[in-house]
């Protein structure tokens, strides 16, 4: 009785210290907010700029929004076909990755085959520049260098350790039941696979899919060494713009925001998916 | 007999194929798992073997040019050089300590921030989902542009703070700190989802049991939340070294070949491609590389030490 009635005063005592910490956190969040939003708008406001606007320190939010800088790099810059090349290889290094990486998760999670994990682990640990020089070596000895073939293949080598490491974690969620109950119908193993288990397994497919996507289309080095003039993907491209004397910022920006809008209305669509893939790894341990 | 009975009661279309899908059946461990590893293997470890052979080579210039057999020279060359080499060990060195640190301490500040319901929460966790889904090079022409020294966003926020303005990407001494700051910017929020996704699995017993016994915010999260979360961020802070150490996009994004004129911000891994690809010195790249890989495994070895430690305790 004397405990509960003292103990009344002390939290409303409390009150005000919470009041004062809800504040504290209410503006920590909203410079986390800006912190991570008002770079991503400096981009935007300049792809819309003049380069006359963008080198004008006055000129920050007052000025009449313009296309041009679009137009500039679709057209003279002739960025369309970058785009169609980032799409391509990003489509074919994402589907071969799941034909090869699903069933390849499927053994490893089914029968506990523990080596897989050390080895998806390796193909994080290796540096893509150390790979480089031996496919260099041998993609151009045998002429495939700047082909759509190779840039695919060594993409893979970026899809499929994510889409082996996301579904392992899945299909280890799946209960074995059904599979199962299919086998003792008299469907073979591979049946069960393809008509039981991958309809189940959408939600993961989506998200090593999505993921996979992302991470060819960002991806540079590769590309920065193995394409050409026509098969150039778009992070190649956007480095070339520095290259030139005098940056030609507004075309830049403009680059840049047709690079990352994709990905991230990818993002936005499929953010659940997205933070599943990416916290996969990190939380089962 | 039971054969016979197992037969009929099976789908009719099955039985043609039964030998060959049995077969396939007992087997399929190795069938669905033999392509991904014979990719990796022809992908991963044939060329790593290659880069060990080419390491022991004077291999330069073009590919078709005959090379000769040169022993540890190269590795020699490399240890013994102070001007490019170890400095960019202990550039790599700093920038993945420090983006790491940072990472971690700003990104588990940020979980704790976001952690509980508000109005807006669903807007704050897509935002902040999109600095890790950007393309790094697009991410690194960005803040090239916001770090310019006359016309960036930077130096105006710094007049408006009334202080000097600062030089960031172009001053040599800064440039590997707004690098720093770029990493930490882009990868931040994957501390922040991997700590959220931990801290939604933690009961909240403790924590209440710890506040009826009057302990603070402080107390509660340094002795309760943040043991319990050691194992997830363990895991994150593995993941993030590993990609730290090899970062490459946004180095090159913003300050181009050899880490800038003065190589400010060249790590290995910037200083391997271009001994590579700008230079073609395949030989000598090819054992830099492996001293680079051989640092990475000890780094992982020693956080995998650290982490089996901080478990046990």
């Amino acid at each position: 009785m004397t405990a509960s009635t003292l103990r009344v005063p002390k939290r409303r005592r409390a009150k005000p210290a919470v009041i004062v910490g809800g504040a504290a956190r209410a503006v920590g969040i909203l410079l986390v907010v800006f912190l991570f939003l008002v770079p991503l708008v400096w981009m935007l406001l300049a792809s819309l700029k003049t380069n006359l606007e963008v080198v004008d320190p006055t000129k920050l939010f007052n000025f009449t929004p313009t296309i041009n800088n679009y137009v500039t790099v679709l057209q003279e810059q002739q960025f369309l076909p970058y785009i169609l090349n980032s799409f391509i290889v990003a489509t074919g290094a994402t589907a071969i990755a799941l034909l090869l990486g699903l069933p390849a998760a499927y053994a490893i999670a089914r029968y506990k085959i523990t080596n897989a994990t050390a080895f998806v682990l390796l193909a994080r640990v290796i540096p893509g520049v150390s790979l480089l020089i031996p496919w260099y070596y041998i993609f151009s000895s045998i002429g495939l260098v700047g082909t759509y073939g190779v840039l695919i293949l060594t993409h893979i080598f970026v899809t499929m350790p994510l889409i082996v490491a996301i579904m392992t974690s899945f299909f280890e969620g799946l209960p074995g039941e059904l599979e199962e109950a299919a086998q003792i119908d008299g469907a073979s193993k591979i049946a069960a696979f393809v008509r039981i288990v991958l309809p189940l397994s959408v939600p993961g497919i989506a998200t090593a899919t999505i993921l996979s996507f992302i991470f060819s289309w960002n991806n540079f080095l590769f590309a920065l060494v193995l394409s050409n003039q026509n098969t150039r993907t778009l992070p190649v491209a956007i480095s070339n713009f520095t290259s030139y004397a005098s940056v030609d910022w507004g075309g830049l920006m403009a680059a840049s925001v047709i690079i990352t809008v994709p990905v991230m209305l990818i993002a936005l669509f499929s953010q659940k998916y997205v933070v599943s893939g990416l916290t996969a790894g990190a939380t089962k341990g | 007999m039971s054969r016979v009975s197992g037969a009929t009661s099976a789908p009719p279309r099955f039985t043609p194929r039964k030998g060959f899908s049995e077969w396939f059946d007992r087997n399929l461990k190795w069938i669905f798992t033999t392509p991904a590893v014979l990719f990796v293997a022809l992908l991963i470890a044939f060329p790593i073997g290659y880069t060990v052979y080419l390491s022991l080579t004077n291999a330069q210039g073009s590919v078709t040019r005959p090379s000769d057999f040169v022993g540890l020279d190269n590795y020699v060359y490399w240890l013994t050089d102070t001007e490019r080499f170890w400095p960019a060990v202990g550039r790599t060195a700093y920038f993945t300590l420090m983006a790491l640190g940072l990472e971690l301490v700003f990104g588990l500040a940020i979980a704790m921030l976001l952690r509980k319901t508000f109005r807006g929460q669903g807007f704050v966790r897509v935002l902040i989902l999109l600095p890790l889904v950007a393309t790094p090079v697009a991410v690194g022409m960005m803040w090239l542009l916001i770090f310019e020294p006359s016309i960036g966003f930077a130096n105006t926020v710094m007049g408006w703070l009334n202080l000097p303005d600062q030089g960031w990407l172009s001053d040599k001494d800064q440039a590997l700190n707004t690098v720093i700051f770029i990493d930490v910017w882009q990868w931040t929020p994957m501390i922040v989802l991997i700590a959220l996704a931990g801290l939604s699995t933690l009961s909240d017993e403790p924590d209440e049991a710890a506040r009826v016994d009057g302990a603070n915010a402080w107390q509660r999260f340094r002795h309760i939340t943040l043991p319990l979360l050691i194992p997830t961020l363990g895991a994150a802070a593995i993941l993030r070294a590993i990609d730290a150490l090899k970062t490459f996009d946004i180095l090159y994004a913003t300050k181009g070949r050899g880490g800038g004129s003065s190589h400010e911000v060249e790590t290995l891994n910037i200083l391997a491609y271009g001994e590579s690809f700008e230079y073609s010195q395949y030989g000598s790249a090819s054992a830099l590389l492996m001293l680079f890989f051989m640092l990475i495994v000890i780094v992982l070895a020693t956080l995998a030490i650290l982490r089996k430690k901080g478990t046990r305790v």
